[in-house]
């Protein structure tokens, strides 16, 4: 049985179809890869999975349940977090304070005895913050935990950016484009981080990623798009030598 | 610094206030008040500005809706607190030209209960204003609030039976002193503080900064706004009911834009985000706007005959408005907040000690 | 309803409608290139009637002449305030300078009440524009048919500068996308003074025919008429200028019809325009003729 399902997915904006057809079989503990050139449509994936978008044609099944058309707060309830591909921090807030953010979902005390502070409220509030701290420490940011979002180096925030999607306890992870900007020490370190967070929170991953270093050292399976279509999927060895992913998008960089 | 101190601190400051509010209302220990009654109501409008510029600055400033429609509320609320606490006889007074409406023309209720009832009718309205428009954003939110309160404003002018219409009402009891004012002042600073610093406050920060990343991590962005501008609109009521009380006097005209607007430059000026901006800048903006009074009416110093200047108040207070937005859009206090702590670290850099 | 009072009321919603249409046009080229509801727009009639007033009370001077230096002046004032007001916030969040704006609109106002006086004044309506013509039965003052003309010459001038004129072209550019339209080095400062240009003459000339057809002045005279002529701009899609002058039509003739059919109702007049507001933001939130922008993610 298939963790995340979607079941041909397709999404048109006006004339464009951004993502025809789209399947995506997702078990539980994968490391999956999604590339493709820029606008073959895999944010869009992302934004349909996630529920940005609410697809034209096509279902999502969340461990079963069709959660096609919820809302994007009630998915990441269900399970589902994502990071964004142009870093979209609560620039204000402190870095504790981001993550803390992710755990108000899970918050089960009304506003009335948050504002009074009765009993329940202050137990789960010492709670978040405990947790937020350990997982500030799993991505080495508790130093910077009271500084403000937007003042971290770049590295930090795509860090923290993670960090605040674990906050919200998913099932499935997706990072879009998590390797962006980073230099090759800090892709390296990125991808051992990935592969760290899978084990220790038990993680289903799906990644959007144009740097192939990392698709191809970590994914299990990836799958290729272009004009919104699959074009191949496979494991790296085989998707490297995919002769239509070589047109369509490695045939310029094949040794990237 | 230590946690135990620092409410001590604040309990004494509290006290003190206390003690000088309790003076300045009935004097205290035999010692007649020392201020008269024209600082006494300033003290009163600047509680009351604090109460409504926090309630604004809830929606604007902490969870970055950007509303326009805080005049609406407060007539909401200060058509309640009227309609229900004046005696009947004066209800019959006030409405010679259409009679009120059964029942409420024989009802008179106590002021806290008119007080709590405005807040809870005005709150109502925010939640039927604000299912249809916090779905919008940005200034479409601005513009469809002040539509809102401008509706709020034509419908008072025209239900004749129930608010007498543009004639408005006098002769309001006056049951708002200082103790009512400085308690709504100070719990809405209490609610504000708890309420922002909880875990609640932190999802209505997230929406400011981000909406999209906000619903991503799993906040009904919705519900949290609607959290904020029912809260608001409850405040503005009660805010609207006691300055309804302590003026003795309303009518539709009083809640057109320019009340928002006043309310609206001190949170500006105290800085979107900051309690304590709005806080001074509440006190400063109403003393400032009673004391420039003297400018707008006629003078007469001996032999010398001032014709006095009316608008030249709001000239001063809408460069100041522009001339803060031009060159520090980020207010006294941006969205800082005033702690002990505070002192205490400039005292320590006084004395040469690093932080 | 006879016939004759259904056309005469009808003409005085086409007079009115187009005289919202002028103003509205205003509203929607500014929001279009600046993403910014000028509030300060509504202002700027009363800026120019009050300047017609002085000119025909202090100098005496033929009105014809007296209008056109009303335009110009409120036209300086238009383009200043957005030098001076909004150009210093143009990397800002749009809602700060959408509070300088409304500083800018209380400013006016209260200036006005300062320098001009609270009480209302009469303003002069030349023996033309008050001439009545009797078309079959239907009583028809010179003005009603005057607006109207007033508003399609200039709209049509206005068409011909931005589909046929390189200014014009800069403008669509700007609006459609400022940044890309800065990188083709287009003065975008310039073409934003410009947009002022157009706007604040228009606001002027529509300032004029207001006080001409209302010819009771005061220095709040712009406040409502502002509001409802941004309320019209939005119902026909913000940024459209056909959108503009059709909102301006639906919302005067609307208004007029309302009170026509419905006398009981004749103290909602002023709530009409922002329940039409609301319906459309909340209905189609793109206008009439808007087009649809989705955000990215």
């Amino acid at each position: 049985m298939a963790l995340l399902d979607l079941k041909e997915v397709t999404m048109r904006f006006g004339g464009l179809t951004a993502v025809n057809s789209f399947n995506l079989n997702l078990e539980k503990g994968e490391l999956v890869g999604l590339i493709g050139p820029n606008g073959a449509g895999k944010t869009t994936v992302f934004n349909i999975i996630t529920g940005v978008y609410r697809p034209t044609a096509g279902k999502v099944y969340l461990a079963d349940e069709d959660i096609t058309g919820f809302r994007p707060d009630v998915i990441t309830k269900r399970g589902i977090a994502r990071t964004f591909q142009n870093i979209r921090l609560f620039g204000s807030l402190t870095v504790l304070d981001n993550v803390l953010v992710a755990q108000h979902l899970r918050l089960g005390a009304s506003p009335l005895e948050a504002v009074l502070g009765l009993g329940r409220y202050w137990g789960q509030e010492a709670k978040m913050h405990e947790r937020a701290l350990e997982l500030l420490a799993a991505v080495e940011l508790e130093a910077v935990a009271n500084e403000q979002a937007t003042s971290l180096p770049y590295g930090q925030q795509r860090r923290l950016e993670i960090a605040r999607a674990l906050a919200t306890e998913p099932k499935v992870l997706l990072l879009d484009e998590p390797a962006a900007g980073m230099n090759p020490a800090e892709t390296v370190d990125l991808m051992d981080f990935i592969q760290r967070i899978r084990r220790e929170f038990g993680l289903t991953i799906l990644l959007i990623e144009h740097q192939m270093r990392v698709v191809m050292g970590i994914c299990e399976r990836i799958i290729v798009l272009d004009y919104g279509q699959t074009i191949a999927e496979g494991p790296p060895a085989v998707i490297q030598r995919d002769s239509k992913v070589i047109t369509a998008y490695l045939g310029v960089s094949a040794d990237a | 610094m230590d946690r135990n101190n620092n409410l001590l601190y604040t309990l004494i400051a509290v006290l003190v206030l206390a003690v000088v509010l309790a003076w300045a209302q009935t004097g205290l220990f035999g010692l007649v008040s020392p201020w008269n009654p024209y600082t006494v109501r300033i003290m009163n409008l600047c509680a009351i500005n604090i109460g409504l510029g926090l309630a604004l600055n809830l929606v604007n400033g902490f969870t970055g809706q950007f509303s326009l429609g805080h005049a609406g509320f407060m007539a909401v609320g200060a058509y309640t607190v009227a309609l229900l606490v004046m005696s009947p006889a004066a209800k019959q007074m006030n409405f010679f030209m259409v009679p009120l409406v059964a029942p409420l023309d024989k009802i008179q209720v106590p002021f806290l209960v008119g007080i709590i009832m405005a807040g809870l009718l005005a709150a109502l309205f925010g939640l039927l204003v604000g299912a249809p428009v916090l779905r919008l954003k940005g200034d479409y939110l601005a513009i469809a609030t002040l539509g809102f309160a401008e509706i709020i404003r034509v419908v008072i002018v025209n239900v004749k039976g129930l608010t007498n219409g543009a004639l408005g009402l006098k002769s309001i009891p006056g049951h708002t002193n200082l103790w009512w004012t400085a308690a709504y002042a100070a719990l809405t600073v209490l609610l504000m503080v708890r309420l922002v610093n909880s875990s609640y406050g932190r999802a209505l920060k997230a929406i400011r900064e981000d909406e999209i990343a906000a619903e991503a991590m799993g906040i009904n962005v919705f519900y949290h706004k609607m959290l904020a501008f029912v809260l608001a609109a409850f405040l503005a009521g009660v805010g609207g009911g006691l300055q309804a009380s302590l003026i003795g006097s309303i009518d539709p005209a009083m809640y057109k834009l320019p009340l928002t607007f006043q309310i609206l430059l001190m949170v500006v000026l105290g800085g979107m985000g900051s309690i304590t901006g709005t806080v001074i800048a509440a006190t400063i903006v109403t003393a400032l706007m009673e004391i420039l009074r003297f400018v707008e009416s006629p003078l007469t110093l001996g032999a010398i005959h001032l014709p006095g200047i009316p608008g030249m108040r709001m000239v001063v207070f809408s460069l100041l408005l522009i001339v803060v937005t031009l060159f520090y859009n980020r207010g006294l206090m941006g969205d800082k907040e005033f702690s002990w702590d505070l002192l205490h670290s400039r005292r320590q850099t006084k004395q040469g000690v690093t932080q | 309803m006879t016939l004759t009072e259904f056309l005469q009321h009808l003409a005085n919603g086409i007079s009115l409608g187009s005289l919202y249409a002028l103003i509205a046009i205003g509203y929607t080229m500014v929001y279009g290139i600046i993403r910014l509801v000028n509030f300060a727009h509504g202002d700027l009639l009363m800026v120019a009637t009050y300047m017609a007033f002085y000119g025909m009370l202090l100098f005496s001077l033929p009105w014809p002449l007296v209008f056109i230096l009303a335009v110009i002046l409120t036209t300086v004032m238009g383009v200043t305030i957005e030098r001076v007001a909004y150009r210093p916030l143009r990397d800002a969040p749009r809602i700060t300078v959408l509070i300088s704006a409304i500083g800018v609109s209380f400013l006016l106002q209260n200036l006005g009440l300062v320098v001009f006086g609270g009480r209302s004044k009469a303003f002069y309506v030349p023996p033309f524009f008050a001439t009545i013509n009797h078309i079959g039965e239907t009583a028809v003052p010179n003005l009603v048919w005057f607006i109207p003309l007033v508003t399609v010459a200039l709209l049509m001038i206005l068409m011909h500068l931005l589909y046929r004129t390189r200014i014009g072209m800069a403008m669509r550019a700007v609006a459609r996308d400022l940044d890309t339209a800065r990188l083709m080095a287009i003065d975008v400062d310039q073409v934003i003074s410009f947009t002022f240009v157009v706007g604040s003459s228009l606001a002027a000339v529509g300032g004029l025919m207001w006080g001409l057809k209302f010819p009771q002045i005061n220095p709040l005279m712009g406040a409502m008429p502002g509001l409802k002529c941004f309320i019209a701009a939005v119902i026909g899609g913000i940024g459209n200028i056909s959108g503009a002058v059709a909102g301006g039509f639906v919302l005067g003739v609307g208004e007029i019809l309302l009170v026509a059919f419905f006398p009981d109702l004749a103290g909602y007049r002023d709530a009409f325009a922002f329940v039409l507001l609301i319906l459309t933001l909340l209905i189609r939130p793109t206008g009439l003729l808007g087009e649809r922008v989705a955000e990215k993610v």
